[in-house]
């Protein structure tokens, strides 16, 4: 008896539970109202089967509970039963597989008038690119990447001179219009996910991978990385910024092309350069830039400070003690962080830039430019 | 059956002294309570780190844990989990000890590679369990190991615990294969007189099945093992394309990561199975007996498990409808896992039609079976979302995978570990484990796991990535989704304690237990025939039982007691009609 109560409120709970969960599904800001409508399916049929079952094991329980002397019906098989409830499982089998395939369908066939944009997937960062006026991406390649050239294009590639190239975390798209996804990622796996959105897809070295959705709500929404791709995995975000059309225009506007990029890394100061370093080789993705607690010490009002190391000794930060940092990450350790930075390669010149850099970045507006890395060879 | 005569002429040998007796032991019984141990052993291990990971989610900072503990936990809990507790368990405990009782034979055939195998099996758990001790700990790499991230630099043990988390999965890869090949040679020679393949117990057709999977399966993850080896020891691009670490270039070029996964997921969605047929075959007995009724449909239960092991092999993809593989494959591997919940369906409906005008004993055993019923709906249930190729698209990398996959091979296939353990710990030890502490480690067991996951799908539902050490200031994530976190947490640690009141039972009912004679269940399978209790080396005495009949004569009509065993001659008791020989 105990237990087929139990098991009736099991059943009772568990669709309260569904009813009243504040938990749902978050709002939706795309297209994909019929990827909800399959899951809504999904959920009336399974839940239909759920409730029958239980409720039945529940009567079997109660009713055939041990009784001394009872003995139980000796039928070892009843084969038309049998086939009448493959029969219906099937039929409800079929009615989850049919529109899911149809909405599928739709998932997989680009519409012909989706504008393309290419997000770019880096441990633990994004950026994105936008084929510009001739509507076609440059060739690119991993092989190409280097500080000038963080996305890898071909700059002998006449399509990739226009390519709108965004270095920042956040991309606009134009509202109702259908976008094509392009992933592409330079190192490990990584994946494209706007709850809102509700598609996703994963981005692979070495291919590009796609999906499509049009936007439908205005407003910033947040990209989630959701393949794990490694220690800040958590951490990995950027942002989708759903505008009308004159924002998209004006946003558009204030965007560097390719060949802007090309003609324009000529003369620039040691702490741009440092600056620009921070961004191409991914350090901010663990070192932050504005107070906020990162994977690795945050570089706000670092330079000159004292440090507890992880042996428990100080040091002074001064451009020795972050130039050893960057070439041989795990010598000291500051307290609290874990070992995890692996050693770059930089030129001298880079590496007086990024201290030069680092040396910039204070609260204090008064002192931020005042010091003067003293580099010892 | 020339195999049981030949084994009726041979004298038997029986060890002495307590190495060859209990160490270097080649009795498949021995073998079986070693092989268990280790993994429950090294499956405490597990839980520990998934109460270190819940306390991490569901009360940020509580305790000193920082990303890379939590990744290298993730990994850990899941892999040991899987591989070292369930596959190990299933296959190894209750293949080992079960087979040979179940189908009349002596011993496995081969008794020196059954003890090469669980010495194997040791092997690879002590060198897993290294990895904690070398510089970086073990590999966080996620419990799939996808590359390139599992051997570059942004993932926690990518130098020494990825190398040995490698090596370990080799070596387990041996031991699985010298048992697997020991059970399916039993099973196919070594049954006794009249033990036809349709009278054995569906235990033994359960766990044949899911060890012909293992052998044609695990092959798969050794050569992805032994290539990402060479990626990371060598400098092979097996898996690793033209990349980048953190600004530099790597010397890899060529290679294609998305080739891991299809090898990984060949052998990993047959791994459910691997996990899941002997816990189907399993609980099949357990819901007989403690029903008083012969299971119900046993033709269609063998092929059901026939059948579900032939369409494991075509299903892999579904794990990777967002992997960037073609996307036209989603149509193929959306039916084919969709088909496979037919069969599936049908064990539950039998079960169901078992317990259907039975008489129901409700002892721990059959508690345990009838929540793994419950629990096994809902994690096949939730299967159909994340089978169904575009219901996926929202759900996967959710928490509603978690959520789904803990239910149906976590929690599930666990149940029927403790309902076989309470059922079959008489027979292993002369002693029956104390009831009371069993109900209670039954309900909180029960009711802890599905207040843990039935509410974690619907945070999959509203969105939440899995693989998250934080979710500080995301906006779409409600405050309430953390309440609910902590919660999920406290029954976690809750359930977690009261598993030592099963190790406490364990270890008090094998001094203090009550006596349980030679068949408490009042079974009919030839296990409970033995002549002693536990069964001595070489099992039967002098001559092999002889079978007249199949193992699920229970409410027999005319009959004098309410189960008429095996060995009982169709003369005593009429053979019922369905049990003709083939």
């Amino acid at each position: 008896m105990t237990f087929a109560v139990i098991l009736v409120a099991i059943v009772v709970v568990s669709v309260l539970f569904h009813f009243l969960s504040p938990w749902q599904a978050t709002p939706l800001a795309s297209n994909w109202g019929s990827i909800d409508t399959t899951i809504t399916i999904t959920l009336v049929i399974t839940g239909i089967f759920f409730v029958a079952i239980v409720l039945f094991m529940a009567y079997c329980v109660y009713k055939y509970k041990a009784v001394p002397g009872r003995r139980s019906e000796y039928r070892p098989e009843n084969k038309k039963l049998e086939w009448w409830l493959i029969g219906i499982t099937t039929v409800a089998i079929c009615a989850l597989l049919a529109p899911g395939l149809i909405v599928y369908n739709d998932f997989v066939h680009v519409p012909a008038n989706a504008v393309e944009f290419e997000a770019v997937g880096e441990q633990w960062r994004w950026s994105y690119r936008l084929p510009g006026k001739d509507k076609t991406f440059g060739r690119t390649s991993v092989k190409r990447i280097d500080e000038n050239n963080t996305f890898g294009i071909d700059p002998s590639d006449a399509a990739g001179q226009d390519d709108i190239l965004i270095a920042g975390n956040q991309i606009h798209v134009l509202i109702n219009q259908p976008a094509k996804a392009l992933l592409r990622s330079k190192d490990v796996l990584h994946d494209f996910y706007v709850p809102q959105f509700r598609a996703k897809m994963d981005l692979i070295p070495g291919q590009v991978t796609y999906f499509w959705f049009t936007p439908t709500v205005l407003g910033t929404f947040d990209i989630l990385c959701a393949e794990y791709c490694g220690i800040g995995h958590y951490n990995m975000r950027g942002q989708v910024v759903v505008d009308n059309a004159s924002s998209y225009q004006k946003w558009l506007s204030s965007q560097v092309t390719f060949a802007d990029v090309l003609s324009g890394g000529t003369v620039e100061g040691l702490v741009d350069q440092g600056q620009r370093l921070a961004s191409s080789r991914g350090c901010i993705a663990c070192h932050s830039i504005d107070g906020a607690p990162s994977l690795g010490p945050g570089w706000l009002d670092l330079y000159g400070s004292q440090e507890t190391l992880s042996d428990g000794s100080q040091v002074k930060v001064d451009g020795p003690y972050l130039i050893e940092s960057v070439i041989d990450p795990a010598a000291k350790i500051v307290a609290g962080y874990p070992p995890v930075m692996v050693a770059y390669q930089m030129s001298d010149e880079q590496l007086d830039s990024l201290v030069a850099y680092i040396a910039s970045l204070s609260s204090d507006p008064d002192n931020s430019m005042s010091i003067q890395p003293s580099i010892e060879e | 059956m020339a195999y049981a005569d030949d084994v009726e002429n041979e004298e038997l040998h029986e060890p002495t002294g307590f190495i060859w007796k209990y160490v270097w032991s080649q009795d498949h019984k021995v073998i079986a309570i070693q092989y268990s141990t280790t993994a429950i052993l090294v499956g405490l291990v597990a839980l520990v780190l998934s109460g270190m990971m819940r306390m991490q989610i569901g009360f940020p900072g509580s305790i000193d844990m920082d990303a890379t503990a939590y990744y290298q936990a993730m990994t850990m809990h899941g892999m040991i989990m899987v591989i070292y507790l369930l596959t190990a368990i299933f296959l190894g405990g209750f293949g080992n000890y079960l087979i040979p009782l179940m189908v009349g034979a002596r011993d496995m055939v081969f008794p020196f590679v059954n003890m090469l195998s669980f010495w194997f099996y040791l092997v690879s758990v002590l060198v897993l369990l290294a990895s904690f001790f070398v510089p970086g700990g073990p590999t966080g790499a996620g419990w799939t190991l996808y590359p390139p991230q599992a051997i570059t630099a942004g993932t926690p043990g990518s130098e020494w615990g990825i190398i040995l988390m490698l090596v370990s999965l080799i070596i387990f890869i041996i031991a699985a294969t010298m048992g697997g090949l020991n059970y399916v040679t039993t099973v196919l020679q070594a049954r006794t007189h009249g033990m036809t393949m349709f009278r054995m117990p569906l235990t033994v057709w359960g766990i044949f099945v899911a060890t012909i999977l293992a052998l044609l399966a695990f092959p798969a993850l050794f050569v992805s093992g032994v290539m990402m080896l060479l990626d990371q020891t060598i400098g092979t691009s097996f898996f690793m394309p033209d990349m980048m670490q953190f600004g530099s270039q790597l010397d890899y070029s060529g290679g294609s990561p998305i080739l891991f996964q299809h090898l990984f997921w060949f052998f990993g969605h047959p791994e459910v199975y691997i996990v899941a047929l002997p816990a189907f075959g399993l609980v099949s007995d357990l819901i007989s007996i403690h029903a008083r009724r012969s299971i119900f449909g046993y033709r269609m239960m063998v092929w059901a498990i026939v059948s579900i092991g032939v369409l494991s092999f075509v299903v892999w993809a579904h794990h990777m409808y967002v992997s960037g593989m073609n996307p036209y494959f989603g149509f193929f591997f959306a039916t084919t896992t969709l088909v496979i919940a037919v069969p599936t369906a049908l064990k539950v409906y039998n079960w169901l039609l078992t317990l259907w005008r039975g008489n129901i004993h409700l002892t721990v055993p059959m508690l345990f079976s009838l929540a793994f019923i419950v629990t096994f709906l809902v994690g096949g249930l939730t299967g159909l979302f994340l089978g169904n190729v575009v219901v996926d698209i929202p759900l996967s990398d959710t928490y509603f995978v978690v959520a789904h996959f803990h239910m149906v091979m976590g929690v599930a296939p666990i149940l029927v570990v403790f309902g076989s353990i309470y059922h079959w710990y008489p027979k292993m030890t002369g002693r029956m484990l104390h009831d009371g502490i069993g109900k209670l480690h039954f309900w909180i067991t029960f009711l802890g796991t599905y207040l843990i996951y039935f509410p974690m799908h619907y945070l999959g539902f509203l969105g939440m990535p899995r693989r998250y050490y934080a979710y500080e200031d995301y906006p779409f994530i409600p405050e309430s989704a953390q309440s609910l976190n902590a919660f999920i947490t406290v029954v976690a640690i809750v359930v977690g304690i009261s598993q030592l009141l099963f190790l406490f039972n364990l270890v008090y009912s094998y001094f203090k237990g009550a006596p349980s004679g030679g068949n408490p269940w009042r079974a009919t399978s030839l296990e409970w025939l033995t002549p002693e209790t536990p069964p001595k080396h070489g099992n039967w005495g002098s001559s092999l039982p002889v079978v007249h009949r199949w193992a699920y004569d229970y409410g027999v009509p005319g009959a004098e007691l309410d189960y008429v065993p095996q060995t009982t001659s169709a003369e005593e008791v009429p053979v019922h009609e369905s049990d003709h020989d083939e």
